[in-house]
């Protein structure tokens, strides 16, 4: 579970986030490692997409700092931070395909502003972006023509398409199917795998989190701020914190050695 | 009031009644069918009638002659329990709800189940006059200064374009190019020709007391080619394409495809806001010029048809009062009209908040800045071209 080298990635600092004056999560200060699978975790409403907007450089912190390889994002200055936003994929929660492009021009078009790829090497990479997501042969389809499982997909090849050191993903398996989910999971862990890319998951989808997250952060909406950190099984089975294991185990009394939380048996 | 309501006779209306019991406590008793169709009591008037008793220490429920029941049950008993709350050591009565059906009980549960969060509760907006007039005013030194910032990005962003830096994708711009420009003509011709024949009608009808019907020519074709076949285009095209253009770029905001954008390092100035601008720059100079020769065969045809002039007449008069100072005039006014539609469409586009709703704001928005500055604009333009002699 633990890689020997664990090297930090992104490193948050004491970072505090809101809108206007209404602070949504405050004193933030965790490590995501490279190569890990790190889900945002948190019941709705608590600040998890926030947290992944300051992330990707959408909502400047109101303190604190945001560290890629050492370099604060936010203390950069606007070309450097493009550049840092650059190494970055984002998968959206709806997809956020263009509209007005069709799918092959959606994952072709970071490549035509970032590379010096001729028009016919940029088609044939986002031909293959796309067959790596499952959609080969949609390339001429526009977003609205296909399925919303679909439309994700075709976002997790838009965000792949300048090969990122880090993806984003903003509650992948909201609005689909159980097996659409599971699939999309499936896609996580081996592009992972086989591209050694950080996965950052904003996620409340308990199967999902526990089937692909490595390490995790818990943010609750109560105390603005977060709870815990670890892998997320073993903070379902042993973590001190009574409410981080009752959003893990779905509110059911657990298993674990937690003498103010038992008052039924397990059914 | 008090026999047995009869389930065959119709729906009987619903009573709440308060007694004191032997005890001192006091009996709420509820009857007859307590459903959201019928005329419910209020809850004020039992809390009303709850504080003239003297400090009773239990209220109990009779729900025996209670026939039907829904949310207007609950919600007023909600609503009476909420405000007993608020009497907390006030000679608030304790709640013995046994009296009531299970049903109610637990709905009852599950609406105090979750307390009401600090802070969660937003107050009512009951602001005095000066206080709205405050934050309007703060409005609107805030949206003043947001109008400064975009116009100061669209400089930067024409800045790169000229530097060639700017990524502009010729696919797109020849595209917002042919909807901004021909797919408009049917319109503009339409309505140019029109204000041509109206203005035509008004001249004719007023100058033919002098005898002087052929300087309906003149008349028509100065208003066009200075000032009208601009505006009306203008006003056309904010209607056309300044709209769509908040509307698009509003959509695109809420789909979080601009987010996109920018997490790219792609600027939602240079791919979406210069296209359009310069598209509008362009094209509706040439759209004026257009509807400027539309209002003048306007103005012909009633001329001709009402005015009984000969076409020969009508033209060499027009010809001999219209100059190229005029269309020159007409052409520059139209070229700021253009940059003014495209830059409150896409400024309201940009500023859309994430919802529906805030879209058709966003368009209706886009329209009413855009007609405003374009009359302050034609204003301000007509005091120059006299400053400069051109008239």
């Amino acid at each position: 579970m633990t890689r020997p080298p664990r090297e930090v990635q992104i490193r948050l600092e004491g970072v505090t986030l809101g809108y206007g004056g209404f602070i949504v999560q405050r004193d933030l200060s965790f490590s995501i490692f490279r190569g890990d699978v790190f889900i945002i975790m948190g019941g709705s409403g608590c600040g998890k997409s926030t947290v992944m907007r300051s992330l990707i450089g959408l909502l400047e912190p109101m303190s604190g700092r945001i560290l890629y390889g050492g370099v604060s994002l936010w203390e950069a200055d606007p070309a450097g931070r493009n550049r840092m936003m650059r190494r970055n994929g984002v998968m959206y929660q709806s997809g956020a395909l263009w509209s007005s492009m069709t799918l092959l021009e959606n994952v072709a078009l970071p490549l035509e502003q970032y590379t010096t790829l001729s028009p016919r090497q940029v088609r044939e990479v986002a031909a293959y972006k796309l067959a790596l997501v499952g959609l080969a042969g949609f390339d001429e389809h526009y977003p609205a023509e296909i399925s919303g499982g679909m439309q994700k997909r075709v976002g997790v090849a838009r965000a792949m398409a300048l090969d990122p050191d880090t993806l984003f993903f903003d509650e992948p398996s909201a609005g689909l199917d159980p097996l659409s989910a599971r699939l999309l999971d499936d896609l996580i862990l081996e592009l992972r795998d086989g591209l050694g890319t950080t996965m950052v998951v904003v996620t409340h989808d308990l199967a999902s989190l526990f089937a692909i997250g490595d390490d995790a952060v818990f943010l609750d909406s109560g105390t603005r701020t977060m709870l815990a950190t670890g892998n997320p099984r073993a903070l379902r089975d042993g973590c001190p914190d009574p409410r981080v294991r009752r959003f893990l185990s779905r509110g059911e009394p657990t298993h674990a050695k937690a003498p103010d939380d038992q008052g039924r048996a397990a059914p | 009031m008090t026999e047995p309501p009869d389930a065959r006779s119709g729906p009987s209306p619903p009573l709440a009644l308060l007694e004191v019991s032997a005890d001192g406590g006091a009996i709420l008793r509820l009857a007859g069918t307590w459903r959201l169709d019928q005329a419910l009591p209020l809850a004020e008037d039992l809390l009303a009638r709850l504080a003239t008793l003297p400090g009773p220490k239990v209220l109990t429920f009779d729900c025996s002659d209670l026939i039907d029941w829904d949310s207007g049950l609950v919600a007023y008993l909600v609503a009476v329990m909420s405000q007993l709350r608020g009497w907390a050591g006030q000679g608030a009565p304790d709640l013995d709800q046994t009296g009531l059906p299970e049903g109610v009980r637990g709905l009852l549960n599950l609406a105090f189940a979750v307390p009401e969060r600090a802070g969660d509760r937003r107050g009512k907006a009951d602001e005095s006059f000066l206080e709205e007039v405050g934050a309007e005013a703060l409005g609107l030194v805030r949206s003043t200064g947001e109008i400064m910032a975009f116009l100061g990005e669209v400089v930067l962003s024409l800045r790169r374009l000229i530097q060639g830096r700017a990524g502009l994708r010729r696919a797109d711009f020849l595209l917002v190019l042919q909807q901004a420009g021909a797919e408009a003509l049917p319109i503009v011709s339409l309505v140019s020709f029109l204000v041509g024949m109206i203005f035509g009608y008004i001249g004719v009808q007023q100058l033919a007391q002098f005898g002087a019907r052929v300087y309906v020519a003149s008349l028509v074709g100065l208003a066009m080619t200075i000032q009208i076949g601009a505006l009306v285009t203008a006003i056309v095209l904010s209607g056309r394409t300044g709209a769509a253009y908040a509307a698009q770029i509003g959509t695109m905001q809420v789909n979080e495809e601009i987010d996109a954008l920018r997490t790219l390092g792609i600027s939602p100035m240079d791919f979406l806001v210069l296209p359009r601008m310069l598209a509008l720059i362009l094209m509706t100079p040439l759209l004026a010029v257009y509807a400027d020769l539309m209002g003048i065969l306007g103005g012909a045809f009633v001329g001709i048809l009402v005015g009984e002039l000969t076409p020969t007449e009508y033209f060499t008069q027009t010809q001999a009062t219209v100059g190229w100072n005029h269309i020159i005039q007409g052409i520059v006014s139209a070229a700021v009209y253009g940059a003014i539609v495209a830059v409150s469409g896409c400024l309201r586009g940009m500023q859309c908040g994430r919802s529906a709703a805030a879209v058709g704001q966003a368009t209706t928005s886009a329209v009413v800045t855009a007609i405003v500055a374009i009359v302050i604009a034609a204003a301000v333009l007509t005091v120059i071209f006299n400053a400069l002699g051109l008239q």
